[in-house]
């Protein structure tokens, strides 16, 4: 049972992981703010237009890593604990979008709209970067020690740290999570452009999203294919079920992919999905493309984070000794708190139903520089 | 060198950033349910003058609500970065609150907030005040589960030490959520937050008042404000009582500190007012016994004979163990079970605690070594101890003794203060009544000083729940000092210097708009 509820939980956090990339299409919106958004018309219409969303996305990145520390409580103190300046940016990073949208066009907001501008764009371009290399790290691992036994000694008693001082800014410095974090940067880009197409009502912003798209969309597919490529050829670690032992295996993600086969199809079917969904745009109406692309981005994501960790796979290494190495089995939290809250997961359909609900009623009508001028209106 | 310790330092960090959350947090759960008083108030009536008012202090609301949500990430994620091995130690119960509160509460308010802020022309007036309702409950059941998971730090209930994962387990959930520690946490909390937001309302209402300007506006929202601040502070102050009941049971050397109790009696006297003799250093205890014994403990005090007495255990000859019964044991405490017991001394809790720790260390030491027999001793030795656990960790007695000044001034400031704004909604409430609010400028001038005040008194109340439990984590589980992650104390003195600028600068920001907002006004 145990063995399930782990499973299930990964699943879920995976999931959430995968909604996060999704949803960073707020970010992609934000990283146009500065060169292909210049008028101030163009500009307070983008960030009304993402504004409506971001707290969705903030929201979901909370919950991620509520449910991270909850289900596997050892990666959070691993990982947080150790890799400290790269979580820390990341932080920071989030904490300067989330007063952006609301303080921007006010008055008497000390530090004047180019700043917060400056903050929404500096979010949206290493926000998606930085999340995306610390997702790439769920398979090129760090450098760590993680030995429960030492909460028994009364004077070292920390069970995991760092080995280095860069607590993992090192990270960035390999190159699968930078491409990893260049992935995520373009899915949330392209996402970001196909939203203003779908959601603004306005022809020259609209047209800049359509000639953008042309670049980023394709740049988001090559370095996605890049990123298999990379992924499938790269020595992945599997754990003996029986004894905990770990050890290397060469192209473990592939042989993940396709001796479980059904992350495989959700791998496939997401990019055929991405694929259709930006031809859809570049060839066709483009009715529903920022919904396709979007449901072939988290399909796509899911499957890569669920291969991260299922078919008995180490899904955060160490470096240092992989026999420190973090599994399903060693840092999941206990049977009975993941029943209790796979229990509490039940009402995660009644929460999705009530977000489509809200979304749609917000979305049903494109925004345009009208809208903004209505007296009923807040404005960003 | 000062705060050179890493467990120090990431405490500082801690205080820092939960000080400044907590600037923003309260307002949104008392100003939520305002607005949706108001907002019904408007579709009931259909009454413009309300849809006006509900879209001012949705506005105030939407300001700090921002800053709010960006002081609040560092808070969850804080758990992980620097006290990484709390969260292994007691992550199988703290995270499932946090996880919780996510799927539960941060949704609802996160998605209902673009409805109540965005939706005015998109949904129905009964959709748009059904997801008014929605924030408002959202953000306090979002106030449930993290005061839930705060409240089993003081109180660890409904869990059991594994010793092969070498961390606590949840056993009992429904322990965790419902302990009486608990839900008297959340109803003093929340109900905290209703007070500070009405009295905020008061304030800046009897600002357009001293101004003559907005009078109905003003009159109104203070008539509103004031009736659901009184009802907020009468059961604020219930739930206090009950706060000090728990506190008395469960840590009293909490309460200890919060009187300035050095040496307990039976009918033991309340301080209603007093200073401290700085003189008597409890260090001296250790050091200097001479001198720590020839000093008074207070320099001024005003008491109430017996009044602690009565206040914790509502018998007015009940002894209260001071600082010093702690420290050497010997008095009468009830257990979990409700089970009198005698209080060790700290001493033997450090004895034991340390032979709970070895028993672990050869726990684990006989399962690698397959040793079957070796492993049933040392669990016994482990469980037979387990409750002083945490004390394996602390090196000298003193040190289970917190910031002693600190804790006193802290709960005393909260509660003249709380005693203050009891008399203030009453005056407020009569004088709406009696329609003279305009006449009297120095009410006016007292509501706009009041706000402040408000916020020093929930800042005092964290400060003594928080500093007052120092020095665990888990309390009598897991020390400060051995739940930090292993960092840099330099990388943790650099983000307290990013942190604090960055919050005081946006704190500037925020103060600055919420001015302009206030000098617009609600006719803007």
């Amino acid at each position: 049972m145990l063995n399930i509820l782990q499973q299930y939980w990964w699943v879920i956090v995976s999931l959430l992981g995968a909604l996060l990339v999704f949803l960073m299409f707020v970010q992609g919106g934000q990283s146009l703010l500065f060169g292909t958004v210049k008028s101030k018309e163009e500009k307070t219409l983008l960030v009304n237009a993402l504004g409506h969303k971001w707290e969705l996305t903030f929201t979901t990145l909370v919950t991620f890593g509520g449910a991270i520390f909850a289900s596997f409580p050892l990666y959070y103190s691993t990982s947080f604990g150790g890799a400290y300046w790269l979580w820390m940016t990341i932080l920071f990073l989030f904490v300067i979008q989330a007063v952006s949208y609301e303080f921007r066009s006010k008055a008497g907001n000390f530090l004047g709209a180019k700043t917060y501008e400056t903050f929404l764009f500096l979010n949206g371009m290493f926000g998606t970067i930085l999340i995306g290399v610390a997702v790439g790290t769920f398979f090129t691992g760090g450098a760590f020690i993680m030995n429960k036994s030492s909460i028994t000694n009364t004077l070292q008693p920390t069970i995991s740290y760092w080995t280095n001082n860069y607590h993992g800014l090192e990270a960035i410095a390999v190159p699968f999570n930078m491409l990893m974090g260049i992935v995520v940067y373009f899915a949330a880009r392209t996402l970001g452009l196909l939203y203003i197409i779908m959601q603004i009502d306005f022809e020259p912003l609209a047209k800049k999203a359509k000639s953008q798209i042309k670049i980023t969309g394709p740049a988001f597919v090559l370095a996605f294919v890049a990123l298999l490529l990379s992924l499938f050829t790269m020595t992945g670690y599997h754990v003996n079920p029986e004894n905990g032992f770990i050890s290397a295996v060469r192209y473990k993600y592939l042989f993940n992919m396709t001796e479980l086969i059904w992350p495989f199809i959700m791998l496939f079917t997401g990019v055929v999905l991405v694929i259709g969904g930006l031809a859809n745009t570049l060839f066709g109406k483009g009715k529903g493309s920022f919904y396709i692309t979007g449901a072939g981005v988290v399909l796509a994501v899911w499957s890569l984070l669920i291969c991260a960790a299922f078919n008995n796979t180490a899904f955060f290494v160490s470096t240092v000794d992989i026999q420190n190495s973090l599994t399903l089995q060693n840092s999941s939290s206990s049977e009975f708190t993941l029943k209790v809250m796979a229990y509490a997961s039940l009402m995660v359909p009644f929460v999705f139903a009530y977000i489509v609900y809200v979304w749609r009623a917000m979305t049903k009508v494109k925004m345009s520089n009208d809208d903004l001028l209505k007296p009923d209106t807040h404005k960003y | 060198m000062f705060l050179a310790s890493l467990a120090d330092l990431s405490r500082l960090q801690f205080a820092l950033t939960a000080m400044y959350h907590w600037l923003f947090v309260p307002l949104t759960l008392g100003l939520g349910f305002i607005i949706a008083i108001m907002e019904t108030f408007y579709v009931r009536s259909g009454n413009e003058f309300w849809k006006r008012t509900t879209k001012f202090w949705m506005n105030i609301f939407a300001i700090n609500f921002a800053i709010g949500v960006a002081t609040g990430i560092i808070l969850e994620f804080q758990f992980g970065t620097n006290w990484s091995n709390y969260s292994w130690f007691v992550g199988d119960i703290f995270g499932a609150p946090l996880a919780i509160e996510g799927i539960l509460a941060f949704f609802l308010e996160s998605t209902f907030f673009a409805i109540m802020f965005f939706g005015w022309n998109k949904v129905s007036k009964n959709a748009h005040l059904i997801s008014t309702w929605l924030v408002a409950i959202g953000t306090n059941l979002s106030a449930l589960w993290i005061l839930v998971a705060n409240a089993w730090m003081q109180y660890p209930v409904g869990m059991a030490f594994n010793p092969d994962s070498a961390r606590n387990e949840m056993v009992d959930f429904w322990a965790v959520l419902f302990s009486p520690v608990a839900i008297n946490k959340f109803i003093h909390t929340v109900t905290n937050g209703y007070v500070l937001a009405s009295i905020v309302v008061i304030g800046i209402s009897a600002w357009y008042l001293l101004h003559k300007r907005e009078e109905e506006f003003a009159r109104k929202s203070i008539k509103t404000s004031a009736v659901f601040g009184l009802v907020s502070l009468l059961v604020l102050i219930w739930s206090g009582d009950g706060s000090s009941v728990q506190v008395a049971k469960k840590q009293p050397m909490k309460l200890a500190a919060m009187e300035g109790l050095y040496k307990g009696q039976t009918g033991t006297p309340i301080i209603v007012a007093g200073i401290l003799n700085p003189g008597k250093s409890v260090k001296n205890i250790a050091d200097n016994p001479i001198k720590y014994e020839s000093e008074d403990a207070f320099i001024f005090k005003i008491s109430i004979p017996q009044g602690l007495s009565l206040l914790v255990d509502r018998k007015t000859n009940t002894f209260v163990p001071g600082i010093e019964d702690i420290l050497k044991g010997g008095y009468t405490y009830l257990d979990k079970d409700g089970v009198p017991k005698t209080a060790p001394p700290i001493e033997e809790r450090m004895a034991k605690g340390k032979l709970a720790v070895e028993g672990l260390a050869l726990y684990q030491k006989a399962r690698l070594a397959g040793d079957e027999e070796g492993k049933g001793l040392a669990y016994t030795q482990l469980m037979d101890n387990f409750d002083h656990f945490g004390y394996g960790y602390i090196e000298k007695p003193t040190d289970v003794i917190p910031n002693v000044p600190l804790t006193f001034y802290a709960f005393h400031i909260m509660i003249m203060l709380g005693i203050y704004f009891l008399l203030f909604f009453i005056i407020t409430l009569y004088m709406e009544k009696k329609a003279i609010i305009s006449k009297h400028r120095w009410f006016l001038y007292l509501a706009i000083i009041s706000i402040p005040l408000v916020y020093i008194c929930s800042q005092a109340g964290w400060v003594v729940a928080e500093v007052g439990r120092q020095p665990w984590t888990i309390q009598d589980l897991l020390p400060v000092g051995a739940a930090v992650s292993g960092i840099n104390p330099g990388a943790v003195r650099t983000t307290i210097l990013l942190f604090f600028i960055l919050f005081t600068a946006l704190l500037i920001a925020e103060l600055g708009i919420i001015f302009k907002v206030i000098k617009k006004g609600p006719g803007a």
